[in-house]
């Protein structure tokens, strides 16, 4: 079974990302650039399903800058068999980057498509299930855990009250969730080995797919800063305070 | 054309996230139509009814909705979208799971966590953990939306809409439901409560999570957790707030050994009062707190139930 996953180029989870004086966008020169943390978790998985038997091949996709073929290298030197770099500029929204994947999957044909429950970028939350919908796969999404069969999938979901568990026919798209596994670090012989493996480059015209932002950004502004309040020095004081704001 | 908002519920009663989905709906001008999906739903149907602009409320209720999943969901609101010209839904596990199916199928963007509409088509939402603030405008035709809903009010009560049954949709017939471990707590929800004390890694074990339970008691709060608590197993995932958790904005926000990230930040920062409870000085969660103690909290938490305990909570 193929298993496909989606990975994309994000600021690092640890940067403070600052607001450009501008106001029309986010600084993002000379920033340290990452895999979304989503998507490491769903290349572990996916590379997890291969060392036992249950993949045969799992097939890293990245949609962005052409900077987007390192990210495509990590999910190598993880295990990913190989790439396809779809190059676009500029912001590529959820809706766009599903309508490439969809193209991408009716070619590739995979059984299972692992995604990043969100990106830590636009904290959209959307591409997993909207390529579901556009394939007309179920979906398993903030997925907890996995149990692949040949024909299904039963998926343990971190919902607001707790877990739920859906069984969902193959082929299907799965979101990840934190907990469900912790992504290796790629081995220095892995690292070496991953330049040999091939990225295949492409474009969204290559895929019919019109890649335009249909939102339109009017402006990316500072949220409103809270102020440090004082310190207190003892509980006594601080149940004191507390009362007198009214809020006990 | 009205808005549609997708109700979120437990077929015995209506989420507090659908009352401040209704006002973010309201707010784009039009009429509000609720739809709620259930099985043996009328409860929750009579209070979403009751809630004050509500013009209709739109029952399906069938034994394929007793638990709400993706597939089935989103075929149901697409039969009726035609009608409406935004759809929106509580940024809930609920929401989130169901509105990007719908979107896709409309071939529309989806405007994920709004926290203010300034107009009909146009929307703040935050980006990068709330480190800035994006205002889109969605293109003509239909809009899809989720809803932050700790930045909308509820709308009140006094609404009295009438009940319309409609039937069920189509089954893809894709998936199933196939179990669930809800917690059962006493306390309130994280999302809804008044107060919330949250534990983060300085806690060390889930045991101690027990000093946090005791104050929580006391005050009717819910207990949360930073993302590191969640990790490193000390309670369950339910419990995260932050980012990549759940968004909470109680009156009283007491942090208890949380160093304060931006992704924990970002899920806290609109809480009325911030309280920090750290032993480190430094921790980035003082710069935001309203009252800050410096001290050990296996200390500082029994003084405070005690003190609690003198006060009469």
């Amino acid at each position: 079974m193929k298993v496909l996953v989606p990975v994309k180029r994000v600021v690092d989870y640890n940067v403070k990302v600052r607001v450009k004086s501008d106001e029309t966008g986010v600084e993002l020169a000379n920033l340290k650039m990452s895999m979304n943390p989503f998507d490491e978790i769903a290349v572990e998985e996916a590379v997890r399903l291969k060392e036992k038997g249950k993949a045969t091949e799992v097939v890293a996709v990245s949609i962005g800058p052409r900077e987007a073929a390192e990210t495509i290298r990590t999910a190598l030197a993880m295990g990913a068999d190989r790439g396809i770099l779809v190059k676009t500029e500029g912001e590529t929204e959820p809706l766009a980057v599903a309508k490439i994947l969809k193209a991408i999957c009716d070619s590739e044909k995979p059984r299972l498509v692992i995604t990043g429950k969100q990106a830590i970028d636009d904290d959209a939350g959307q591409t997993g299930q909207m390529l579901a919908a556009l394939m007309g796969w179920p979906q398993g999404t903030f997925a907890h855990k996995l149990e692949l069969d040949e024909h299904s999938a039963r998926i343990e979901r971190e919902i607001d009250g707790g877990l739920q568990s859906v069984e969902v026919r193959l082929p299907a798209v799965m979101t990840t969730d934190l907990r469900l596994n912790e992504p290796r670090y790629a081995s220095l012989p892995n690292i070496m080995k991953a330049k040999k493996k091939p990225i295949e480059e492409k474009t969204p015209a290559d895929y019919g797919v019109d890649a335009a932002p249909r939102l339109k950004v009017l402006k990316v502004a500072e949220p409103p800063k809270r102020q440090a309040g004082i310190k207190v020095k003892s509980v006594g004081e601080l149940i004191g305070k507390l009362h007198d704001a009214g809020v006990l | 054309m009205p808005a549609l908002v997708i109700a979120e519920h437990d077929n015995k009663s209506l989420k507090d996230a659908t009352a401040k989905t209704v006002s973010a709906a309201l707010a784009l001008g039009g009429k509000v139509h609720v739809l709620l999906a259930g099985h043996h739903c009328g409860a929750a149907a009579e209070a979403a009814a009751k809630l004050q602009g509500v013009e209709t409320v739109l029952v399906s209720d069938a034994p394929l909705y007793e638990h709400i999943l993706a597939e089935p969901m989103a075929a149901l609101i697409l039969s009726l979208a035609e009608r409406y010209d935004a759809i929106l839904a509580p940024a809930t596990t609920g929401g989130k799971n169901v509105l990007p199916r719908v979107a896709a199928l409309l071939d529309v963007p989806q405007i994920s966590e709004i926290i203010k509409v300034l107009g009909p088509n146009t929307f703040e939402r935050p980006i990068y953990a709330g480190s800035a603030i994006q205002t889109v405008e969605a293109p003509p035709g239909k809009k899809v939306i989720t809803v932050r809903t700790t930045a909308f009010k509820a709308a009140g009560p006094g609404g009295t809409a009438p009940i319309v049954a409609i039937p069920a949709g189509p089954d893809p017939g894709l998936s199933s439901f196939a179990g669930e471990a809800l917690s059962s707590s006493e306390r309130p929800e994280l999302t809804s409560a008044r107060t919330v004390i949250s534990g983060g890694r300085g806690m060390q074990s889930g045991d101690s999570f027990k000093l946090l339970e005791r104050i929580a008691d006391r005050l009717h709060a819910a207990v949360g957790a930073s993302r590191a608590a969640v990790d490193a197993g000390f309670v369950p995932n339910q419990y995260q707030v932050g980012q990549t958790g759940k968004v909470v904005a109680p009156d009283l926000y007491i942090a208890v050994g949380i160093s304060g990230a931006i992704q924990h930040l970002a899920g806290m920062k609109e809480s009325k009062v911030i309280v920090a409870i750290n032993k480190d000085e430094e921790a980035p969660i003082f710069q935001v707190a309203d009252f800050g103690l410096v001290a050990d909290l296996f200390q500082a938490l029994p003084e405070m139930e005690a003190e609690l305990a003198k006060r009469g909570f």
